[in-house]
């Protein structure tokens, strides 16, 4: 059986001309995950029932004409960090094994109530500190590319959901890259919004004042329709933005006819160069070249504090983070390790914590807890958000001479599992062109830009914009998504090997 | 274990103390200060709860609005700057009754600071500085179960959350000085002067027994003349007005004796003993205590509008002291009388009770008579006592009525603190009412002049003084359900 490739756009069009159903399109991704998901291992919690309740449902108002919008009944993957009332929710940690939230986090709201079946929770490095989902307790992702390497992260569970059309739509989170980087190395789409652009309320905070819940999707128009589901001023979220949503689809569908004529493109001298892998910065100018053929000007432009941004990044994070996961304490819920003896309250805070958390995030933990101590304030936490203030001139400048900013994504294609597993400081390298983002707030996109000459892997560009004209990026990663699929003769995708299905390897596909 | 104290006036022979006060005030707004569970108090427990105030993972904090303004209210009623802008910061620690293992608090940029008040003792005035107010949530409850009832020894614990997240004030002195002996009585002035404020405010129910209002006294003696200021503990647990007096004597004659012994003044947290009026040593506060403050990042900062807070500061309440200064105008008390009604924490009673139609004096007469008597012996302050203001004017309505007299009045309040009814009910149901049957009351009198001739005889003579005593032996008879005048008349009568 061959999957369903079609994107979110072509199912909900099959949808609206009444050619297929909802629980046909949703048995149809299950019975891919129950397929391919014992290799590929995006999903930590799938929710057949649920996700086929909630497409019956849709099916009976498209029925009565009760439609409830353009994505109904389209189904769609949660990363594990978000609330879903009902579904487990773990973070990929281990102290978090076997809760069931009794709420659900807005973005979840949204789509449930734009009419969205929720297939299930994907799989993601704890408590997303991570860039490869190798961090994840319960086992790492696969990238649908080569089982044998990473999908990215911390969000590797929805993109390779995306890419290995277990799912067509897909909800990650980025807080240095997350949704971008997973998305460069399996050559898929994904979008931080404008900091403050999609609720954060019900998303287990990994570093409050950095994440952004947004789409990872196939095309840059999925995108869009799943960002204005999911966008908007959210009442329980003091930081989300008091402002309407821009014409996200209207932007991506201008973009589409390719022209980007008066378009002003920087190309950022920081974030290029040394430590980026030479088929990643190959496969970038080809698409710059492509986007001034296609009518845009393109400018340098220098960003000289970006430099910092990696270490501003681990002040900041580590701080907001170890505070954040103080609440994991076994006393309400979760893991509850409980010592040999006449345990006190601490000692089952202190054993809990011990056995839930993994190694990378102690790391955090620890890193943050003195980041923060009196004494060391004011020299690492103030100083990063000084640093912080820095970046964000830094973009002000550079996008009085320039529209958009592009620069690679990630810095290399995917890298083996395990190869980086014991060297973090390697790992965090992986961010260095998704973090200056997050520090300031400015919406991104990464767009596949094709495959790597040494090892045949995909690659990314990022699309950066002035913070709420997240619309830019759809309109330009639209531009170069056409651009790019003209020069292949179809999208990215076709060209990844199929995958080897449990039990169905007589398909017309073959086995790879 | 017991400490050693030294006497009272040993101890300002050769100490000056320096006082602190540290006041939790709980607002009474509807709802919490982050989420919009409501903040009834005694509802079951775990009922009044969400994500928000559970700490959930996800789940995320908005301010409350109404709790800015009181806050705003507070400071200005307090003379303070309000800030311009100012954000909170988690306050970072462990313990089981706080949901997120941090607390929203605000830390370097308080909503309110640099104010004062000033207090009244014995018709001097104290200035206390008033270093700052701001806006933090309060924590769950614990309830340890187990023989000692602390933690400590527990069994197991059980928590409530319904108070996690109830908006609290903190309101923080400056270090007052130069109150000599009358430390104490300062100390008890200020807290019930701000009770007095919050109550006109309305922005708190300050009932100190519910834990609306928490104290903290914060003590230290220095060698009198001494420019610096000593060590300083800071005493818990502080709930009653009586006790903030209680407390801050202790602990300068606790103190006092530490230092007179040539001993160093332990830098702690200690617990006050209501039951046996001493405090003893909680926690030691060091330097290593580390809450790891950093601005809360899940909200954006507060900037009230100047424009907002000139019209909170147009429609602020009477000030205490010139409500005090009127009130004084209309009620005819004199300087003494005032005193003593404010000392008593009675203002706003008698207030109430003239409102609700009792005289000025013989409002103020129950209040601090009978009713202080009462709150005394039971060791709670006189709002706590559970009369109303409204009670007490009936019961003086009664009594003008000639339907009780001042025995059988102090009766209808026995049933009012057992809770039996209205003072109408009580009197009825009691049987209270004074016997107003002239045939019964001749005949009683009749038989005081049988049973006592020789009084009898003097009163014939014209020592009318001695009626008294016929008077008592007619009370007696009647069981006190009599009017003494009209008893005193008949003797005079029969006898004259
Ligand atoms: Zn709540």
């Amino acid at each position: 059986m061959s999957p369903d490739k079609r994107t979110a756009v072509e199912l909900a069009d099959a949808l609206a001309a009444g050619e297929t159903t909802s629980v046909e399109i949703t048995r149809a991704h299950l019975d891919r995950i129950a397929a391919v998901d014992g290799d590929i291992h995006a999903f930590l919690h799938v929710d057949a029932e649920g996700a086929l309740r909630d497409a019956a449902a849709s099916d009976a108002r498209r029925v009565a004409g009760e439609s409830r919008g353009v994505l109904d009944g389209v189904p769609i993957a949660v990363k594990d960090v978000m609330a879903t009332r009902g579904l487990p929710t773990t973070c990929g940690s281990r102290i978090l094994e076997g809760w069931i939230p009794p709420y659900d986090a807005t973005v979840v709201a949204h789509l449930r109530r734009a009419g969205l079946p929720i297939l299930g929770k994907t799989n993601m490095d704890e408590f997303a500190m991570g860039s490869s989902t190798e961090h994840s307790a319960y086992g790492p992702t696969h990238n649908p590319w080569d089982l044998d390497r990473i999908p990215g992260g911390s969000g590797g569970g929805s993109a390779a959901a995306v890419a290995a059309y277990e799912a067509p739509l897909a909800i990650g989170t980025d807080t240095g890259g997350s949704i971008r980087q997973p998305g460069a190395v399996t050559g898929t789409v994904g979008v931080k919004p404008t900091y403050g652009g999609v609720s954060r309320y019900g998303l287990v905070a990994l570093a409050n004042s950095l994440d952004q819940p947004g789409p990872v999707t196939r095309t840059v128009v999925d995108a869009a329709l799943l960002h204005e589901v999911i966008g908007g001023h959210d009442p329980l979220d003091s930081t989300s933005i008091d402002q309407p949503v821009p014409a996200l689809v209207e932007a991506a569908r201008r973009g589409a006819d390719g022209d980007l004529t008066g378009v002003r493109i920087g190309v950022v001298r920081e974030l290029g160069g040394e430590g980026y892998q030479g088929g990643v910065l190959t496969r970038f100018e080809e698409s710059v070249e492509l986007m001034t053929k296609a009518g845009a000007e393109v400018v340098e432009v220098s960003c000289p504090h970006f430099v910092h941004a990696l270490a501003t990044y681990y002040l900041i994070l580590p701080a907001e983070a170890s505070s954040n996961l103080a609440r994991f304490d076994a006393m309400r819920y979760g893991l509850r390790v409980t010592p040999d003896g006449d345990p006190s309250a601490e000692d089952v805070m202190r054993a809990t914590r011990e056995a839930g958390f993994g190694d990378e995030v102690k790391r955090r933990i620890m890193l943050g807890t003195y980041a923060l101590s009196s004494g060391y304030y004011d020299a690492y936490y103030g100083q990063a958000q000084k640093v912080r203030t820095l970046v964000s001139r830094d973009f002000d400048a550079a996008f009085q001479d320039a529209d958009v900013l592009v620069s690679p994504t990630a810095p290399t294609t995917a890298f083996k599992i395990g190869e980086k597993v014991d060297d973090p400081l390697a790992m965090y390298l992986n961010d260095l062109a998704t973090i200056p983002a997050n520090l300031s707030g400015v919406p991104g996109i990464s767009v596949p830009s094709g495959l790597a000459d040494e090892d045949g892997l995909p690659a990314g560009v990022q699309i950066l914009a002035p913070a709420m004209a997240d619309d830019r990026v759809y309109r330009v990663g639209a531009a170069l998504e056409t651009l790019l699929v003209r020069e292949w003769g179809g999208r990215l995708l076709d060209q990844a090997p199929a995958l080897p299905a449990v039990g169905d390897a007589e398909t017309p596909e073959g086995v790879r | 274990m017991t400490a050693t104290l030294l006497s009272y006036d040993d101890v300002l022979a050769q100490f000056d103390p320096a006082l602190g006060l540290e006041v939790h005030v709980e607002l009474n707004t509807a709802t919490k200060m982050f989420c919009g569970c409501p903040t009834v108090f005694g509802a079951e427990p775990n009922t009044q709860t969400c994500p928000t105030c559970l700490g959930l993972p996800g789940s995320m904090p908005v301010v409350n609005a109404k709790a800015v303004e009181s806050a705003i209210r507070i400071g200005l009623a307090l003379n303070c700057q309000i800030a311009e802008w100012c954000r909170f910061a988690r306050k970072n620690y462990f313990y089981p009754d706080m949901p997120k293992n941090f607390q929203t608090s605000q830390y370097d940029e308080p909503i309110a600071f640099d104010g004062y008040t000033e207090v009244e003792v014995d018709g001097e005035l104290y200035r206390v500085g008033i270093e700052r107010a701001h806006m933090e949530e309060d924590t769950g409850k614990s309830t340890h179960i187990g023989t000692t009832g602390r933690i400590h020894g527990a069994d197991y614990s059980l928590v409530d959350y319904n108070r996690a997240g109830i908006p609290l004030i903190e309101i923080v002195t400056k270090p007052v000085l130069g109150t000599g002996a009358k430390a104490p009585e300062v100390a008890r002035a200020y807290v019930a002067q701000l009770r007095e404020l919050l109550l006109g405010l309305g922005v708190s129910d300050v009932r100190m027994e519910q834990g609306s209002l928490r104290c903290d006294v914060n003590l230290s003696l220095a060698p009198k003349g001494a420019d610096r200021l000593g060590i300083r503990t800071e005493t818990k647990n502080v709930n009653s007005l009586r006790s903030v007096e209680r407390a801050t004597r202790y602990e300068m004659q606790r103190h006092a004796a530490v230092l007179a012994e040539g001993g160093k003044v332990l830098q702690e947290t200690r617990h006050w003993h209501e039951d046996t009026g001493i405090t003893t040593s909680g926690r030691e506060k060091s330097d290593a205590e580390d809450y790891r403050y950093f601005p809360e990042p899940d909200l954006v900062p507060v900037a009230p509008s100047r424009d907002w807070v000139e019209q909170l500061r147009a429609e602020l309440p009477e000030p205490p002291h010139e409500k005090r200064a009127r009130l004084q105008a209309e009620w005819g008390f004199s300087d003494l009388e005032m005193r003593d009604t404010a000392g008593a924490g009675a203002l706003g009673l008698v207030a109430e009770t003239i409102a609700a139609g009792a005289s000025p004096q013989t409002a103020r007469k129950w209040w601090l008579g009978e009713l202080a008597r009462r709150a005394n012996e039971s060791e709670i302050d006189l709002g706590s006592l559970g009369v109303a203001p409204a009670d007490v004017a009936r019961v003086q309505s009664l009594v003008d009525e000639g339907t009780l007299n001042d025995k059988l009045a102090r009766q209808v309040f026995d049933g009012l603190l057992d809770g039996e009814g209205t003072p109408d009910e009580i009197v009825a149901a009691r049987g209270l009412a004074i016997v107003s049957d002239e045939g019964a009351l001749s005949a009683a009198v009749d038989h005081a002049i049988a049973a006592h001739p020789d009084v009898a005889d003097k009163i014939r003579d014209g020592k009318v003084a001695a009626a008294g005593a016929l008077i008592g032996a007619v009370m007696k008879e009647m069981r006190g359900q009599a009017d003494a005048n009209r008893v005193r008349e008949l003797i005079l009568e029969k006898l004259g």
